[in-house]
């Protein structure tokens, strides 16, 4: 069947609204158990990861394994101005503020990933990612004033399955909007090859800020959203172990690709939740489910290819 | 205050042995395969568990064994098991993926990294282990300083470890054959060189010596938990990045670089807990001023 | 041997007005490319020593030499691939020497290489498309926020882009990916890429390379139809004689990364230096190549 570009730019728009009215009706409603409602939240929270180190790992072909610094500096930040700088009353209104702010902390601090990707790539630049991500993790261990080691709480339970759906949407739209423009071109061309991408043009240097910046601001709201899900949290959170987590996803459900990045997210977290009867061995799938992916099928299910939705419009010379 | 010093120099040089000879697995399969072996820390990790194995079930059979026979005893198993566990892993895991792009290869070892982590996790618990003490003589007193036999016999085997590979990989056919394929992989099998069988033997040395670290490592802080391959094996990897990855004696210098950065870390900040911090800010700072580490040779990237 | 085809008139790529009064300066006064004491080493070795080399706006010039003569280490010092410790490169007049690849590009340099280097998983229309990354002219907003000015210049560079594979005949192949399509289509694709960015000079790596005495002629022709198509100055790197000989006005020959020669290609061949360095390296072989080109050097003339 073929859609027309303008009918499929309706339907989508609608298929958002309903998704968003659905997000807030069923909950509410109590027709969802809170149990599952949980679940969806730590899914959409994983899919905005995923999609997030996707971004660099997938779309530009750059390793980082240190998205987990990116996330626990959102979630600081925002947990932060929630609890010290907020009246209580204000909260609820100010939370996508607030998630934004984590955002842009995120932000700030990949610009410390960025500057040295400038010079090192591959195997280096897995070590500098690796490096924040401990060092994230350390100074928050050391910073007493939110809790040090033991974690910082107080923050109200803000996050709902309607502000994850919301999120989800505005992350899958504008990385979409990015990958599909002259920068997510630009992106792709490093991947590709980053010598040669500089030669015909591209600012490579502008294009992996813009990609670290993009990057680590949606792992940062993701953090956000789950600290005021959690309201609780503490360094040990975002250690490498949570990245390594985000790589599974993102390796299973397939690189460069936006189809890939929810259905590995999806897959991923529906897998844990089933193996939790295992306790601690259920820990043990996750490495094995790396390995395995890296040796059969190292692009994962969904590898470069898109769901024809999520699409460019054809090429128009073929219409 | 200078005995404090010299007691001080003399931990660093104990903690930076062990970290030294971690920091030679990585850069000994780095420099053969360019391969960033993640889970080389949870190998030590293994090996002071096996050298742990090994001691008990030796003091267990209460035949009155003498301390030496025990040690190597525990050396001897752990370090062959864990070569065996080394080996194992790189035709598993890696070896599959020798053609692939190489950021596969280093996540896959990143993941058998935390299997081997979540594995011993899941088989032995949270709860960390006692090590056993093996060599309990007295301390001596030399110019005020402390030195116990435990320190010498660390520093010492750890040198000579070191020694050997040095030799090995200066002066034998094994060592050129490592070099060879370090230098040129694509060329080296069509001279005879059994290329798969160097890079065995690679990871099993590498294994091994990492067993020997844990095994010394587990006698001088005798508290083992899975977490341990993580939190030494990190430290003995900004070791061999510091000296240079892939340059052996680079790899010692930075081990004993990183003692230091340990012991003297809660001497001049208010906390031991900064010392993560300090490390890793080295590592980052040494990546983005002097990639090659402080022995190692540039890398060019061909157009 | 085809001559070249009466220059087709392009109204997208035609030069402005202000470019084309700005070529008739640099024609009367000044070279469009001016390489002064060029040096380059890797290691201590030596890949380049003290070139020279000025182009005016629109020559022809090629580069020749052995194996390992430095040829490609001028293109990488020119288009900032290397870093220039050595020597200055001018550009209409500009120091270019020490600019980021992007901005040479940017300002009026594009270049082939020897091995083709194509984004190979993006598709064609989309490698065509990254050689104007830097015509986009919008905003990391505007492509977040779709804007207007977003979507007229996404549509406009990519006419541009199509109207270039029409012309290279690769219409059918935009949507494919690079790497599907067979080796000649892919030197027309990098061909294409460089081109969209609108170069004044267009650096050829040995674009002849792999290619049948059939193809190359084909070749030849496609140059010089888009030498005048796009008022093209061309530098050329070749190995073969035979395509220097038919296209080039002026030559240049290294080895060792030393200029031995410079001038017409039919005194060139004749140079007892240039012998020498082809004959030491790989004797009869080169010997033949030069006798067939002398040959043909009567038929051809620009």
């Amino acid at each position: 069947m073929v859609i027309s570009e303008k009918r499929k730019k309706l339907l989508t728009w609608l298929g958002a609204v309903l998704l968003l009215v659905l997000s807030w009706l069923l909950p509410a409603s109590g027709l969802l158990n809170p149990y599952v409602v949980q679940i969806l939240m730590y899914l959409g929270i994983n899919m905005i990861l995923t999609l997030s180190l996707n971004l660099v790992n997938g779309y530009m072909g750059e390793f980082s394994v240190g998205h987990a610094g990116f996330m626990g500096i959102g979630a600081y930040a925002a947990s932060i101005i929630t609890v010290w700088f907020l009246p209580r009353a204000w909260a609820f209104w100010t939370f996508p503020a607030v998630l934004v702010a984590g955002g842009l902390a995120a932000a700030v601090a990949g610009l410390v990933v960025a500057f040295p990707s400038f010079r090192t790539r591959g195997d280096y630049l897995a070590i500098v990612t690796l490096a924040f991500n401990m060092i994230v993790k350390s100074v928050l261990e050391n910073l007493e004033v939110v809790g040090g080691p033991r974690g910082f709480l107080g923050m109200p339970r803000l996050t709902n399955l309607f502000w994850v759906a919301a999120w989800v949407l505005i992350t899958v739209m504008v990385l979409r909007r990015l990958v599909y423009s002259n920068f997510g071109r630009g992106i792709t061309a490093i991947r590709e090859d980053e010598v040669a991408a500089n030669l015909t043009g591209v600012d490579t240097r502008r294009v992996k800020l813009y990609a670290f910046l993009v990057s680590a601001f949606f792992a940062g709201v993701a953090g956000g959203l789950f600290a005021h899900l959690l309201q609780f949290i503490n360094p040990r959170s975002f250690s490498i172990l949570k990245s390594t987590d985000m790589l599974v996803m993102v390796y299973l459900g397939g690189v460069g690709s936006l189809t890939g990045s929810l259905l590995g997210a999806t897959i991923f977290t529906l897998l844990m939740e089933v193996l939790r009867p295992l306790g601690l061995w259920r820990w043990v799938v996750g490495p094995l489910l790396l390995v395995l992916l890296m040796i059969f099928r190292p692009q994962g299910i969904m590898g470069f290819k898109e769901w024809k939705w999520f699409k460019e419009r054809a090429v128009s010379s073929e219409q | 205050m200078l005995q404090i010093l010299g007691q001080n120099i003399l931990n660093a040089l104990q903690l930076g042995s062990v970290y030294a000879l971690i920091a030679l697995g990585y850069t000994m399969v780095y420099g053969i395969l360019t391969l960033i072996n993640f889970a080389h820390g949870d190998i030590f990790m293994v090996g002071a568990y096996l050298s742990l194995a090994a001691a008990a079930f030796l003091l267990g059979l209460h035949l009155g064994l003498p301390a030496v026979v025990v040690f190597v005893g525990a050396m001897c198993f752990s370090m062959v098991l864990t070569a065996l566990l080394g080996v194992t892993i790189e035709r598993l895991a890696y070896r599959p993926l020798r053609q692939a792009p190489r950021v596969s290869a280093v996540i896959t070892a990143l993941g058998v990294g935390l299997f081997l982590e979540n594995f011993t996790l899941g088989l032995l618990g949270p709860e960390p282990r006692h090590f056993p003490t093996l060599i309990s003589v007295g301390a001596w007193e030399i110019a005020g300083l402390t030195i116990t036999p435990l320190q010498i016999l660390i520093i010492l085997g750890a040198a000579v470890l070191m020694v050997l590979l040095d030799l090995l990989v200066g002066h034998t056919l094994l060592g050129m054959a490592m070099r060879a394929i370090s230098y040129n992989r694509q060329i080296v099998p069509l001279m005879g060189v059994p290329v798969d069988r160097v890079i065995s033997l690679t990871f099993a040395i590498g294994s091994a010596i990492a067993a020997a670290g844990g095994l010394m490592y587990g006698l001088a802080y005798p508290v083992l938990d899975p977490y341990m391959g993580v939190r030494i094996g990190w430290w003995a990897f900004i070791a061999a990045v510091v000296g240079g990855i892939g340059n052996i004696r680079g790899a010692m210098l930075g081990g004993f670089i990183l003692g230091a950065v340990e012991i003297f870390t809660p001497m001049i900040l208010p906390s031991s807990t900064y010392r993560d911090f300090v490390a890793f800010s080295l590592l980052l700072l040494l990546l983005v001023f002097k990639p090659t580490g402080l022995l190692g040779r540039p890398i060019f990237e061909r157009v | 041997m085809g001559s070249p085809s009466a220059p087709r008139a392009n109204p997208r790529f035609a030069p402005t007005k202000n470019n084309f009064e700005n070529e008739l300066v640099f024609k009367v006064i000044m070279p469009l490319l001016e390489i002064t004491n060029l040096s380059h080493n890797f290691g201590g070795l030596c890949a380049l020593t003290k070139f020279s080399l000025e182009v005016k706006a629109g020559e022809l010039v090629g580069l020749i030499g052995p194996n390992g003569a430095g040829k490609t280490t001028i293109f990488n010092l020119i288009t900032g691939v290397f870093k220039v410790h050595e020597g200055v490169i001018k550009f209409q007049g500009q120091d270019i020497t020490h600019w980021r690849s992007h901005r040479i590009s940017s300002r009026g340099i594009a270049r082939t290489f020897q091995n083709i280097r194509l984004f190979k998983e993006l598709s064609v229309l989309d490698n065509v498309r990254l050689g104007a990354y830097a015509r986009h002219a919008y905003s990391l907003l505007d492509a977040v926020g779709r804007s207007r000015n977003f979507r007229r210049e996404e549509e406009r560079q990519r006419q541009r882009a199509e109207a270039l594979l029409a012309r290279f005949n690769l219409s059918r192949y935009a949507g494919a990916p690079a790497r599907n399509l067979p080796y000649g289509e892919q030197r027309r694709v990098e061909m294409a890429r460089a081109l969209i960015s609108e170069p004044r000079l267009l650096l050829l790596d040995e674009p002849a390379a792999g290619m049948n005495q059939s193809e190359t002629q084909e070749l030849i022709r496609l140059i010089l139809e888009i030498k005048e198509e796009f008022s093209l100055t061309i530098i050329l790197i070749e190995h073969q004689m035979r395509v220097v000989q038919n296209l080039c006005q002026w030559v240049k020959v290294l080895d060792f990364g030393e200029t031995i020669a410079s001038g017409p290609p039919r005194e060139i061949q004749q140079h007892p230096k240039v012998l020498a360095a082809y004959l030491g390296q790989d004797g009869a072989l080169v010997e033949e190549e030069m006798e067939n080109s002398a040959s043909r050097s009567v038929i051809v003339g620009q």
